[in-house]
């Protein structure tokens, strides 16, 4: 198994308990859009994200970051 | 074309749902007259203020109404200008020196609001490749100055110290940081552990700044807030606090012991780039502040109505947004966005005035009605106000 899809199994690990829809995760599938989150479910997310990998994932970047394969590529490049 | 205003459809929406259930609108409300710190006439009724920030109730005292009639005479109406050109008059000076002497600290420097407070000196003492830490539910002006600024911002959970700890270990020990933490939380009225954050924070190579807004003028020996009452003012790099809460006016400052603080004068931009204060709101700041400093009496009895009002609100039944009294904010909690429009409207009618919040706000997505108390609403008028909140909880359905 590569990296990339270690980081994206470990991250759709986390996405599972804040996925109240049980939206089918892709890599192009959105936080805001798909998944429907709100600020505060982007919080808790970021931080269980930031905690597993013990990683900061700034708002700066949180701003960039739309959908799931976004995140995963930025994970990656914070964990090098 | 787009219409640039699209954008504002849904909260147009749902505005418009929620007047269309025959609620007045809550932020259209118009003080008539004001008879005092606490009382004022709307809609033709008298009605007591529960939700002014007026803490001290130092708008209507004698001093200081005379300190600023004289200005006005003296030094008419406006300065027309930034701070660092034709803007600095002597009460300026004067209210700077108010500030460093209430503080005890060596530098003080005032702006025209709070808010510009809170953007001129976040967004320019953190520049490129620098790293704000904050709390999640950190007040608007904070967020914007890190807006307007070029470093990276990095949120940590509301008043979790080990949130704030992981984060500053996982940053780069030779970056400059900015810990920025408010003493009191104006949504909730809940209280910082400054002591331990600044603890944390110290040991990560962090300056710290503290926005006491709401904390002036009573909380701590000498009112200078919560850093002072939980023993670490003195680890405090910059305090930031406004006149238009318990001083009582307009206008907002930083308060410093770094030796080049005074070089900020002329790099923010909010503090050069806008007029300075009328010379009648910096005399009537200036009188305020000293007379805070011996306001020890007063500050007792804001706490007995913050006790007292917390206590009763809790006996009728209501939510709030702390377990006991930490500041004169007492949030109470609403179901939804809709029974909070109904019980503020509800309380207006019986003659309260009190702060509807909601989101975004508020934390969590909730509906608040946020209480102020003031040092001048006397002990019968607590008891008022208790009878206020049983008629209309009961009416709106909040209570039983």
């Amino acid at each position: 198994m590569s990296d990339r899809q270690q980081i994206f199994d470990i991250v759709a690990a986390q996405i599972a308990p804040f996925n109240k829809k049980g939206i089918d995760l892709a890599e192009t599938t959105t936080f805001a859009g798909d998944l429907e989150w709100d600020s505060l479910t982007v919080m808790d997310f970021v931080a269980a994200v930031e905690d597993e990998f013990d990683i900061v994932i700034t708002m700066n970047m949180q701003a960039e970051i739309e959908t799931v394969g976004q995140l995963v590529d930025a994970v990656g490049k914070l964990k090098a | 074309m787009t219409d640039l205003f699209s954008k504002f459809d849904p909260l147009i929406q749902q505005r418009e749902a929620l007047l269309a259930t025959g609620v007045k609108d809550p932020f259209s409300l118009v003080m008539e007259e004001v008879k005092s710190p606490t009382v004022a006439i709307c809609n033709g009724r008298e009605t007591i203020l529960l939700g002014t920030y007026n803490y001290m109730g130092m708008t209507f005292d004698d001093d200081v109404i005379a300190a600023g009639k004289k200005a006005l005479e003296e030094f008419g109406s406006g300065t027309t200008g930034s701070r660092v050109l034709n803007g600095t008059y002597q009460g300026h000076r004067d209210v700077e020196q108010a500030l460093k002497d209430f503080y005890a600290m060596d530098h003080a420097m005032v702006f025209s609001t709070g808010y510009q407070a809170n953007l001129g000196i976040i967004s320019t003492i953190a520049g490129k490749g620098d790293y704000i830490i904050l709390d999640i539910d950190s007040h608007a002006s904070i967020y914007d100055g890190c807006k307007m600024g070029d470093a990276e911002i990095v949120a940590f959970r509301h008043n979790d110290i080990e949130a704030l700890e992981k984060r500053l270990k996982r940053l780069p020990p030779e970056a400059g940081k900015l810990v920025v933490l408010e003493g009191v939380y104006s949504m909730l009225g809940d209280v910082a552990p400054l002591k331990e954050m600044i603890r944390v924070s110290k040991e990560a190579g962090a300056m710290i700044l503290v926005d006491e807004a709401h904390s002036m003028g009573f909380i701590g020996p000498n009112g200078r807030g919560v850093a002072e009452d939980q023993g670490v003012l003195d680890q405090v790099d910059f305090v930031i606090g406004t006149f238009s809460k318990s001083v009582g006016t307009v206008g907002g400052f930083c308060v410093s012991n770094h030796p080049k603080f005074e070089i900020l004068r002329l790099v923010c931009r909010p503090y050069v780039f806008t007029a300075s204060l009328p010379p009648s709101v910096v005399a009537t700041a200036a009188t305020s502040i000293r007379k805070l400093m011996h306001g020890s009496n007063k500050r007792a009895h804001l706490w007995e109505n913050s006790r007292k009002l917390h206590g009763g609100l809790k006996a009728l039944g209501f939510t709030l947004g702390t377990d006991e009294p930490q500041s004169a904010i007492i949030a109470v909690i609403m179901p939804d966005l809709e029974r909070g429009a109904a019980m503020w409207e509800a309380l207006l009618a019986e003659g309260l005035y009190v702060n509807l919040a909601r989101p975004p706000a508020t934390p969590a997505n909730m509906t608040l009605l946020r209480c102020s108390l003031c040092a001048e609403h006397s002990s019968e008028q607590v008891d008022q106000i208790l009878g206020m909140f049983a008629a209309a909880g009961r009416k709106v359905g909040i209570i039983g």
